[in-house]
């Protein structure tokens, strides 16, 4: 069946999974639904001790068996060590078929690869994959199928019971020994637990594991108690070099620069550029760029942001203790500095997951940004993205809140070099697509800059200025004229992925890579 | 002549002619000009290399409109004969003579360069040169090799073998090179030929770079070397007239348009006494600023 | 040309490719490529061609591709066969000229 983008989706997996085609960015706008709910075991013996000596006893306590569904959040980065740890003690027990449910993974975890090769975990639900795990779901490794979540798409499964969490592990910077956990202090500090909250809501049952247990009650919490079954105490949670990074020096590269001014242009000769404007960037080089070339010109005019989304890098914090931001509303934090600022400055807010991008609750905050500013490994011609298949056909990378911030922003910009070595990044047809090209205005490439069409009123924004504007078509023709035109990346037949839209439907599949073949 | 002769070249920015991903596509940086190196850039041992790499970027890519120069390797060296015949039978735009001591040398250059165009039958004269001046012997002889050929556009300042050659080192200062460039400008500007200046080479450095910058354009020059695309952006901004002498040069060619015709040598423009000697740098002025894309008159 | 000698011309640096040449009987090509599920064809055409035009009918030709455009794919098979072929820097100071223009375009 062919989806409102495009894609065929084939019907088995429609069968399979229940799930339905794509049918617009907006089109369960309205609808009704019941919410699932949790099984809980009620607490109330005061005697109760939380404590639990090891992660196997919690396992133990928890009725781990085969089948069940854990989760995991990714506040840790690539410096995680829950995930290891726990499914290590899973493995050990001989627990078989496991559905990993987690906020996302990567190559931190390639350590899993055996455990999806013996069958333990036959199921991964998450924002994205890399490394190891990408390549084991890619070749036909894993025996279920991957599904690949926004950050948005994950709430709403779990909140609509999509998928139902046997045991939330949540890795807690700082945690006491009743289970309110906080994301500040410790040592393995990742400023917020945004991604969590809603494992812990959803879960039967919620373990809260910490390297740093302090004294009750540890407030304000993230996560409370009241949702806490265990907690663990373990040496180390995460390695603190790999969680943030220090302060990383503005990018030198002279390419990403001008993107990023380009950026910065588009931005300030839209009507959206005015005093409480609100804004969202990733941490890519020509992002950060974007925040810094952006910063100047607000100074210079006088025109202060209201609100800054999403996840933060230390430049965003420094705009705000500079006062030209109003509040920072944060889902996580890329470096020390962000950290720190959660940590310290008042105007420095940590939200939920739901929050910041759930498409089925009451209006998340992504429905109230003016700007996005995303990357993207593919565009095509009709604007939709690709951010989470290499154009090789492996799948390598996260949806996170791309089609979360993309639905939700009046203007979508989308920087992208024309050219990955030999890789066009416009082309005719995605490798795969995740975000839709009707929620995506605009792409900036070191060769040009191209608005959708559908956005009329930004093309006409930016007549009289000197950008250099011009179709998409002219942008991918471009590309080719250097590169050639790809030939299209033969897949297998078997669908070892969904691609899900953040309303819960199938905007794509990924299949099977296979070994290239010449034709003769 | 030759149209490229006195073309725009405010920023000559050096590559690897060996390095595919530096020469796929420089021209998003917009330099004026780019000079692909087959010299000290390249290893010994992949001097035959880079030739083949320099043909087919030559022939094959699209440098929209960036002036593609050349530089080959000394006349001292047994590999620049190759290298000239490489340049004409990929039709770059100048060749750029290194370690130039004397007009003989940029004349043995012309010869091996007018052979190859007999040979690839690329038209004579369609194929500039400049001379790179590295030794005290050159500058000496600056003025000597400025006029030793019509093709000659330019000459440009090499201040690191320069330096070792007068015993001293690039100090930051500017002090060693501080004769080199006044001689060399002074021989250029008398030859009627275009005068760069040497590579800046800290990076991190861009307030440094910026002054040096301002200093060869106060002395005269038309541009300098660029080792890094970083530095483009802050030597056309140096280069870029400001408004004030923008429309005070707009002033001046037309009035002198104007005059010309009705036969007056002298008249003033905003109190200032103007003759036909105003014209060149004027003409200087509006074309600088169309380069720099702040023009928005009618000439 | 006869390829008498194995060599070896450009680099695994990403946009490069490195080629290698032996003495072989007829033309035995293996090609190793970063973007082979999009370029294979493209890469094979090149090589090909510029192994034509160089008149090479027996060798083994070794690529591996990290993504290089047709102009340095043509390069680097130019600079291996004619180095497997006696045309060595050496060579062509000495005077041994190469064919611009003809078998290398």
């Amino acid at each position: 069946m062919i989806n409102a983008v495009g894609r065929d989706i084939p019907q088995e997996i429609i069968d399979a999974t229940g799930m339905k085609p794509f049918a617009g960015a907006f089109a369960r706008h309205n609808e009704t639904y019941t919410k699932a709910a949790p099984t809980v075991r009620a607490i109330i013996d005061p005697r109760e001790d939380k404590m639990v000596g090891s992660i196997a006893e919690v396992l133990k306590k928890c009725g781990i068996k085969d089948g069940m569904t854990l989760s995991f959040h990714h506040h840790f980065r690539e410096g995680d060590y829950v995930v290891n740890m726990v499914m290590e003690e899973v493995h050990k027990m001989g627990i078989k078929d496991i559905t990993i449910c987690a906020s996302s993974l990567g190559k931190a975890h390639n350590p899993l690869l055996p455990m999806i090769e013996d069958g333990t975990i036959t199921n991964i639900q998450s924002s994205g994959v890399r490394g190891k795990i990408g390549e084991a779901i890619s070749t036909g490794k894993l025996k279920g199928l991957a599904i690949m979540r926004s950050h948005g798409g994950r709430v709403r499964a779990i909140e609509s019971g999509d998928v139902h969490i046997d045991i939330a592990f949540i890795g807690a910077p700082t945690c006491d020994k009743y289970g309110n956990m906080r994301a500040n202090g410790g040592k393995s500090d990742c400023g917020v637990l945004s991604y969590a909250y809603v494992d812990a809501q959803y879960a039967d049952k919620v373990v809260a594991i910490t390297d740093t247990l302090v004294p009750y009650p540890n407030l304000p919490a993230s996560i409370s108690q009241v949702n806490v079954d265990y907690v663990v105490e373990v040496d180390e949670i995460g390695n603190p070099a790999k969680i943030a990074t220090g302060a990383a020096k503005p990018t030198t590269d002279v390419r990403k620069i001008m993107m990023a001014d380009y950026c910065t242009q588009f931005v300030i000769n839209t009507p959206y550029f005015k005093d409480g404007f609100s804004y969202q960037t990733g941490v890519g080089g020509a992002s950060i760029a974007s925040t810094i070339s952006l910063g100047k010109i607000m100074k210079e005019r006088g025109i202060k942001m209201g609100l800054a989304l999403g996840g933060i890098a230390g430049p965003m914090c420094k705009l705000l203790e500079e006062g030209l931001i109003e509040k920072i509303v944060d889902t996580q934090d890329f470096d020390l500095t962000a950290i720190q600022s959660v940590a310290t400055n008042p105007n420095h807010f940590e939200i939920t997951g739901s929050e910041y991008a759930n498409p089925m609750n009451k209006g998340a905050y992504v429905n109230q940004l003016d700007f996005v500013i995303l990357a993207s490994l593919e565009v095509d011609v009709n604007f939709n993205c690709n951010v989470v298949v290499g154009s090789d056909g492996m799948i390598t990378g996260a949806q996170g809140g791309h089609p979360d911030t993309a639905a939700g922003a009046k203007c979508t910009i989308v920087i992208a070099p024309l050219l990955q070595g030999r890789i066009p990044a416009i082309c005719d047809e995605c490798t795969a697509i995740t975000t839709p090209g009707e929620t995506v205005d605009v792409v900036i490439t070191d060769y040009g800059i191209a608005i959708n069409p559908r956005r009329q009123d930004l093309i006409e924004c930016m007549k009289g200025t000197k950008l250099p504007i011009c179709t998409i078509e002219e942008l991918r023709d471009k590309a080719y004229a250097i590169v050639g035109k790809p030939e299209p990346v033969k897949f297998g037949d078997r669908v070892v992925g969904v691609i899900e839209s953040r309303d819960g439907t199938i905007i794509d599949v990924v299949r099977q890579i296979k070994d290239y073949e010449w034709d003769d | 002549m030759n149209p490229n002769l006195n073309r725009l070249r405010r920023s000559m920015m050096f590559l690897n002619a060996q390095k595919p991903s530096l020469i796929k596509d420089p021209y998003i940086y917009k330099p004026d000009s780019i000079m692909l190196d087959l010299e000290d850039a390249v290893a010994e041992n992949q001097k035959d290399a880079a030739r083949y790499s320099l043909y087919h970027a030559l022939k094959e890519i699209d440098y929209r409109g960036v002036e593609r120069v050349v530089r080959i390797n000394g006349l001292e060296t047994a590999h620049w004969k190759e290298d000239v015949r490489v340049c004409v039978a990929g039709r770059c735009d100048s060749i750029r003579i290194s370690k130039t001591e004397s007009a003989a040398d940029v004349l043995a250059v012309q010869a091996e360069m007018e052979k190859a165009e007999e040979e690839f039958g690329v038209e004579k004269g369609s194929i500039l040169l400049m001379a790179a001046l590295e030794s005290t012997k050159g500058i000496l002889n600056a003025y000597e090799i400025c006029t030793a050929s019509p093709l000659l556009f330019g000459v440009a300042l090499s201040g690191g073998d320069y330096t070792k050659d007068l015993q001293t080192k690039i100090t930051g200062t500017g002090v060693e090179l501080a004769g080199a460039r006044q001689s060399m400008i002074i021989a250029a500007r008398a030859a009627g030929k275009q005068c760069f200046d040497t590579v800046f080479t800290n990076l991190d450095d861009m307030e440094g770079f910026r002054k040096e910058v301002e200093m060869i354009k106060a002395m005269g020059y038309d541009g300098k070397s660029i080792v890094n695309p970083r530095q483009i952006a802050v030597t056309h901004e140096v280069f870029t007239p400001s408004q004030k002498e923008i429309i005070f040069a707009e002033k001046v060619v037309k009035e002198v348009d104007e005059k010309k015709a009705k036969g007056i040598g002298v008249f003033t423009v905003d109190g200032k006494m103007i003759d036909i000697a105003f014209y060149p740098g004027a003409v200087r002025t509006i074309n600088m600023a169309k380069a720099a894309g702040v023009y928005e008159g009618d000439l | 040309m006869e390829v008498t000698s194995t060599a070896m011309a450009g680099t695994l640096e990403s946009s490069d490719c490195q080629v290698t040449v032996e003495p072989g009987t007829g033309i035995d090509l293996s090609i190793e490529s970063s973007v082979i599920n999009q370029y294979g064809k493209a890469i094979k055409k090149t090589i090909l061609e510029t192994l034509e035009r160089l008149e090479v009918k027996d060798a083994k030709v070794t690529v591996v591709d990290k993504g290089a455009l047709d102009c340095t794919l043509k390069a680097r098979v130019e600079g291996a066969v004619f180095r497997a072929s006696g045309y060595t820097e050496d060579a062509i100071c000495a005077g041994k000229k190469l064919p611009w223009g003809g078998a290398i375009q």
